[in-house]
């Protein structure tokens, strides 16, 4: 007769079972408050966003009369036309003839304050992300021009060969594994429903994810009280992958913003957003 | 010159809620720069609020508030067109005073 002990042994194997459902459920559980937890938060602060800030600095900033050649940024040309800022966001980036390039935003912005308001180049990449009392003026710019777009559709139809062009060596960028790390941006964000720690990670190849994302940039950052741009974030992405550094307003800079820009296609632009 | 405050007065039901952005730098006086050298410390100390005058808060702040504060505070008894003042004072004795009209 076999000893009686492998029924205890059946009981704790029961019950182990048990006991690991039960944690499953309790994770699931913490997790679900904790995003519900963030997503309170940011319902809290949308209505409070201190963005407003870099807004209004912002419109002061495009219609003041500044740099060498004492010009303000009115007879500036964001694709819409000399001085029309209204929806100007909801198309860029875009191809620029008249500077032979494609460009966004940030780089727009700067090739109008090198030729119209005489600044050097140089000394506007050295200024270009903001930290305490040295202030960027592309993050205030920025906040006040995608503010205008509020409310409107992402509108790019890449119907320019060179923006076709970008969004092909942006797409390349996207999933171009490099560094110690031998890290791509795919690597966090090319799978739906990940995060790191408490950060939901966006699937930035997936139309809905790069939606949802993509229109919250330009974003005041809460746990560094700035404003930052859609730049500043790749050029994060790049410092966290120990990528070289990533030279503001460069083509590969605008081939990867021109990416995530097409992918969100259709978002309805919420720009300045608050991230925590 | 301090950059200006965002100053919202809305009548909700038979209150007006104000909500206020300030800008500024709020430092504790207990970070440390790049060099290891303490930043000194710089924050608001008092905020005040007026409506056509009469005082409606009167806040006193330290060190813990965050950068760029948001205060959101409601009283009763406005009217629409009401001014409403925000007035703060800092560590360094700067001030800087906003005004907007109550909205219905």
């Amino acid at each position: 007769m076999r000893p009686p002990a492998h029924r205890p042994g059946l009981w704790a194997l029961a019950l182990a079972v048990t006991a690991a459902a039960a944690m499953c459920t309790v994770a699931a559980a913490q997790e679900d408050s904790t995003s519900r937890g963030i997503e309170r938060y940011r319902e809290a602060v949308a209505d409070s966003n201190p963005g407003e800030l870099w807004e209004v600095r912002g419109e002061d900033l495009w219609k003041a009369r500044r740099g060498p050649l004492n010009v303000s940024l009115e007879g500036c040309d964001l694709g819409k036309g000399p001085g029309v800022v209204a929806g100007a966001y909801a198309e860029l980036p875009r191809y620029f003839a008249d500077a032979g390039r494609v460009m966004d935003l940030e780089t727009r912005l700067m090739h109008c304050m090198e030729t119209l308001q005489g600044f050097n180049r140089a000394e506007l990449v050295r200024r270009a992300f903001g930290d305490g009392e040295r202030r960027s003026d592309f993050e205030a710019l920025s906040a006040y021009v995608a503010a205008q777009s509020r409310g409107m559709a992402m509108n790019i139809p890449l119907k320019h060969p060179r923006e076709q062009e970008a969004y092909r060596e942006g797409e390349r960028l996207f999933f171009y594994r490099a560094g110690t790390h031998d890290f791509a941006c795919a690597t966090c964000h090319g799978q739906a429903g990940k995060r790191i720690r408490l950060q939901d990670l966006p699937y930035l190849s997936d139309p809905a994810d790069a939606r949802r994302t993509y229109v919250t940039w330009p974003a005041y950052r809460v746990s560094q009280g700035e404003m930052r741009t859609l730049q500043w974030r790749l050029n994060d992405c790049f410092r966290q992958q120990r990528f070289p550094q990533l030279v503001f307003g460069s083509e590969v800079s605008v081939d990867l913003a021109m990416y995530l820009a097409r992918n969100a296609n259709g978002g309805i632009l919420a720009a300045p957003g608050v991230k925590r | 010159m301090p950059d200006p405050m965002r100053i919202r007065a809305k009548i909700e039901g038979d209150r007006c809620v104000v909500r206020v952005l300030m800008s500024h730098e709020m430092e504790t006086g207990l970070r440390k720069d790049a060099s290891g050298q303490l930043v000194p410390a710089h924050f608001i100390r008092r905020v005040t609020a007026t409506v056509n005058g009469k005082p409606v808060l009167n806040a006193l702040w330290g060190p813990a508030v965050s950068k760029n504060p948001v205060l959101q505070f409601s009283f009763t008894g406005a009217r629409p067109g009401d001014k409403v003042q925000i007035t703060w004072v800092d560590t360094k004795s700067e001030t800087r005073t906003d005004e907007a009209a109550i909205t219905a």
